[in-house]
């Protein structure tokens, strides 16, 4: 019986997203497909604890699926719509082979990653639809009623259906911007995990990183040749590395500069870089995800934090400020001067972003940091109470309050 | 299938002569490559007027239903395979309109 759950949930990684994209593929409606894969798996429980887990565990749920989803057509068939059930007699399509399978999750993710939707409602459908991640484990990670959640989903659902968003890879042209819409997608969710927001979650929601690390590694898997898919799996694997220094046992966010990085987990470390060193072999410029790899593989390969290549880092910094001139790289970009050119440089650059930044509890965290170092502690203790107050991350509030306290 | 495409003004003002022609260009792509169905430039708002006859008697109310700082300035009613190919289009003739583009699908 456990051998029997385990292999269910290990289907259930694996096969999911295959499942839902050979289905919506078939019928042309997600929730068919959704509904049809969820019973498939359901089935699974029952049947495979009876007869024993199937040779080829995700043809079985594919055929499972596809079974409850005619059943389900034929039963609203009845009721109205009759030349449907002309159209699913004769499309009995012999099983695809493996890359044209492949091709169909790629489908389902730029799908629910479309532009057209809200970006909340393309996390959602993304971790519901590919991911496979029920609506309470949705619900939950983004801190809202489940009800909410399943409307979310229900309404993305319906646009798609209704302004007929295509099931479809876009096409060359279009591609760049859309995959870049994917891994922002990706990006979100794995940030949600790293820096968990709200008073009463852990710091750190190793759910969801590691969800977004495996979604991560499958779109790398489908898509092998583009470089910021690489990047961001590369960066997503450097961060998650240090996921368990980065917090101490008492629940205080423990910064770069503190962390024991004995304890870093050395195989992620060694992944990302590799992964980084392939891209800069490719000799293609690189996009912001993989300048951002890079410059945590120049943290990462540091023994010590006096170790630190700091003119690499700025020099990095200075890369991705080119391509992407928003504050927060820029704000980034201050602290890394802070080591090569001292806090007063750096503070100087931070102030400049005050009119776009003011609302950022990192920018007041940032300043808080480089007025301490300088001596400054009635200006250092204001920078740090408004950073305090807008910090969302309960080991990020524990540090900073611990800071402020320690000032003189 | 058939997207309304809507022009929202945000200023009042016709086009200009330079984004008139350049409306003229893309209209004829449109109809060139097969996605025209029908388009066409409104009123202002303040040339509308409301009317009610569900009470059996005809009301007549002058201005629009709904007032607003933007408002729909003209549309396109265009065809188009799927979404993607409508918001190609539609992010084409936000250009050559110089105005901002709602599109939605017909039932």
């Amino acid at each position: 019986m456990i051998d029997v759950r385990e292999a269910v949930t290990q289907a259930h990684h694996e096969e999911w997203a295959r499942v839902v994209a050979a289905l919506t593929r078939r019928f042309g409606d997600l929730d068919i497909a959704e509904e049809a894969a969820g019973e498939a798996f359901a089935t699974a429980v029952q049947r495979w604890s009876a007869d024993g887990v199937p040779p080829n565990p995700g043809a079985w749920l594919t055929t499972t699926a596809t079974r409850r989803a005619i059943d389900r057509i034929r039963r609203e068939n009845k009721r109205d719509d009759k030349h449907r059930e002309a159209q699913l007699l004769y499309d009995d399509d012999p099983p695809e082979p493996l890359g044209a399978i492949d091709d169909e999750r790629l489908r389902l993710i730029f799908t629910c990653c479309h532009p057209a939707l809200a970006m909340e409602a393309r996390v959602a459908l993304t971790l519901r639809m590919v991911a496979g991640l029920t609506m309470p484990e949705i619900a939950r990670a983004f801190l809202v009623q489940e009800s909410t959640m399943g409307q979310r989903i229900t309404r993305a659902k319906a646009k798609i259906k209704a302004a007929r968003i295509p099931y479809r890879v876009p096409s060359g042209e279009d591609l760049p911007a859309r995959v870049s819409g994917v891994l922002a997608v990706l990006c979100l969710v794995f940030n949600e995990g790293y820096l968990a927001t709200g008073p009463d979650t852990d710091p750190v929601r190793h759910d969801l990183t590691a969800e977004a690390i495996r979604l991560t590694r499958l779109i790398r898997a489908l898509m092998p040749q583009d470089g910021e898919v690489a990047g961001l799996l590369a960066l997503m694997l450097l961060t998650e590395a240090r996921r368990t220094a980065r917090v101490s046992g008492s629940g205080e966010l423990v910064t770069l500069d503190e962390q024991d990085r004995g304890a870093w987990d050395a195989a992620l470390i060694a992944e990302g870089h590799r992964l980084v060193r392939g891209r800069l072999a490719s000799g293609v410029a690189p996009g912001r995800y993989q300048i951002l790899a890079a410059i945590n593989a120049v943290h990462t390969s540091a023994p010590d934090v006096r170790d630190t290549d700091w003119s690499q880092v700025v020099a990095l910094y200075d890369q991705l400020v080119h391509l992407d001139p928003s504050p927060i790289i820029a704000l980034n970009r201050a602290i890394a001067v802070a080591e090569l050119d001292g806090p007063e440089v750096a503070l100087a650059a931070v102030d400049r972003l005050d009119d776009k930044l003011a609302g950022y509890h990192a920018y007041h965290a940032t300043r808080a940091d480089l007025l301490r170092r300088l001596g400054r502690s009635q200006n250092a203790r204001a920078a740090y109470d408004k950073a305090i107050e807008l910090a969302g991350n309960t080991a990020e509030t524990a540090y900073l309050t611990r800071r402020r306290d320690q000032l003189r | 299938m058939q997207y309304m495409v809507s022009v929202i003004f945000d200023k009042a003002g016709m086009a200009t002569p330079d984004e008139q022609a350049a409306i003229d260009v893309f209209n004829d792509r449109l109809v060139a490559e097969g996605h025209w169905v029908f388009a066409g430039g409104l009123g202002a708002p303040t040339t509308a007027t409301v009317i009610d006859n569900r009470g059996g008697e005809a009301m007549f109310t002058d201005g629009p239903f709904l007032e607003s700082k933007e408002f729909l300035g003209g549309f396109w009613i265009i065809e188009a395979a799927d979404l993607d190919v409508a918001l190609k289009l539609a992010a084409e003739g936000s250009k050559a309109c110089n105005r901002k583009i709602e599109v939605r699908p017909f039932r």
